[in-house]
């Protein structure tokens, strides 16, 4: 199975660990990940605030750069803003002729093209759960994540807007559902299980973004996840590193690790935890992984600092400082 | 909706900037999507509202409203609505015309997004350190504070890089983004 890829930028910093827990179980699902040579930003939610030209030619150029290389013509984003960006300049170009002549007008300048509908994009959820395929998953799975209890949350963007061929429900998706049962979890209820993160506003309004956060916290731990699973960076960045300040805000006291999928396949197939990025997240899962009995590698101790070269007069030293041998 | 029938050059305005954007015209005032977003309660106008103004012509109160500053992109609006009004876009397109009306008091939303696109167009990539750093200190210098703890962390977790990453082609990214800027209105 051969695929272009678009890793986002995200991907490289924050989700470290979604990065390589994905290249981990694509490596297993012999999913050949073919990276789009010399792509950029996608312009996140940012730059269609401020220019319409520019946010479409932004995202044009990495289809342009996409179509060119790809020889399947299907490109996979692992990151859902990414992937609504890219699938939604596709479709719009497709449909609105003005808005595809305006984009490639822009990408001229750079000397490229590219034809709207050429490529067709995909979430890394839907390839992993439609060509990698459920069974196949389920044939792997040696380690079952039996006994582990899950949120499994999608978030926005890999299910709406709807712009045609959509890949799961835009209210009540199931995919992630399906998966993580597969994998021997106990998934959840979970209502929230589609609803917003609240994207950047942690940098905006902070305020609005923490009660969002505290509603799906609050949903998934009342019905009695362990952690929360998801398939997307921001989401896993506002949940996981800002769960503290959300517990700060509102006197709570949540403690729900917040995973990628990548991470929860990797673990039942086998795995090594930090071949997968586990230990990364700032809200631990140490606790919630004892139940399926993993427990992450351990760093080697640090060796005490020898004082061979130390031609300093001899000073008396402390019990713990003494190093054998 | 009940149109007031008064020729409303603002509404084709924002109509025209926003690809589908006729279908505001359908507009039912049903009120699904200021019910169905999860950041209504923070808006001045809901949706729904914003639409109405929008039918009345009532552009400086439109382009001051933090409504489309709100908006957090989740799409249940534009999902749920039954005429299928692009409402997401519509906000975007509205962010856009205030942005250039220069009329949204509070600069904090669209500094972040010039900020985010600053790093965009010099690198290619986007920098979630400089942009933290920059935004923060001129904006919430005593949040930097607080934030600057979440940074060390992210640090120690080996997922805030502290250098941003360059495309190779950078030139040809800024010469297809100089051409954008030069293309049509909003």
């Amino acid at each position: 199975m051969d695929y272009g890829y678009y890793p986002g930028c995200s991907m490289s910093h924050s989700a470290r660990p979604y990065d390589v827990s994905t290249q981990a179980v694509a490596a297993a699902f012999d999913m050949h990940l073919h990276e789009i040579d010399d792509w950029n930003c996608c312009g996140a939610t940012e730059y269609i605030s401020l220019n319409k030209p520019a946010a479409y030619a932004l995202v044009g150029r990495n289809l342009a750069l996409a179509a060119q290389q790809d020889g399947n013509h299907q490109v996979v984003a692992p990151c859902s803003a990414c992937y609504l960006n890219l699938r939604k300049a596709n479709h719009y170009m497709e449909e609105y002729p003005k808005l595809a002549e305006m984009t490639n007008t822009a990408l001229a300048a750079g000397g490229l093209h590219y034809d709207p509908g050429t490529l067709r994009i995909r979430h890394l959820l839907d390839v992993i759960y439609t060509d990698v395929g459920i069974e196949a998953i389920e044939a792997r799975v040696s380690k079952p994540l039996t006994g582990l209890k899950i949120a499994p949350y999608y978030g926005c963007l890999i299910v709406r807007p709807n712009l045609g061929e959509e890949f799961d429900d835009s209210e009540q998706p199931t995919k992630l559902d399906e998966l993580l049962t597969a994998l021997g979890a106990e998934v959840v209820d979970f209502p929230l299980k589609a609803a917003c993160c609240g994207g950047h506003m942690t940098q905006i309004s902070a305020d609005t973004a923490f009660s969002m956060m505290r509603r799906l916290l609050l949903s998934a731990s009342d019905n009695g996840a362990d952690m929360i699973v998801t398939i997307c960076p921001m989401c896993q960045l506002n949940l996981d590193a800002y769960q503290g300040q959300v517990n700060r805000h509102f006197r709570a006291d949540f403690n729900l690790p917040v995973l990628f999928f990548t991470q929860m396949i990797g673990l039942a197939i086998g795995l090594p935890p930090g071949s997968l990025g586990i230990g990364q997240e700032i809200v631990s899962a140490e606790a919630a992984l004892a139940k399926i009995g993993t427990e992450p590698e351990k760093k080697p101790a640090r060796k005490p600092r020898g004082r061979k070269r130390d031609k300093s007069i001899p000073m008396p030293r402390m019990e713990s400082e003494v190093t054998h041998g | 909706m009940v149109h007031t029938g008064v020729s409303n050059g603002f509404r084709l305005e924002v109509m025209e900037a926003t690809p589908g954007g006729e279908a505001l015209r359908t507009c039912l005032q049903c009120g699904t999507c200021g019910g169905s977003c999860p950041s209504s309660a923070d808006m001045d106008h809901t949706p729904r509202e914003i639409f109405a103004m929008i039918d009345a012509g009532m552009r400086d109160e439109v382009l001051r409203s933090n409504t489309p500053w709100y908006c957090v992109a989740c799409y249940y609006c534009m999902t749920r609505c039954p005429k299928e009004i692009p409402i997401t876009d519509l906000m975007y397109t509205l962010k856009r015309m205030s942005v250039r009306a220069r009329l949204f008091d509070d600069s904090d939303a669209p500094d972040f997004s010039e900020s985010f696109i600053g790093y965009v167009e010099n690198y290619g990539r986007s920098f979630e350190f400089g942009l933290a750093t920059r935004y923060h200190l001129t904006h919430k210098p005593l949040k930097a504070v607080g934030s600057g703890g979440l940074a060390l962390q992210m640090i120690g977790k080996s997922r805030l890089s502290l250098r941003p990453t360059r495309i190779r082609q950078m030139d040809q990214l800024k010469a297809i983004l100089a051409k954008a800027k030069t293309l049509e209105g909003v």
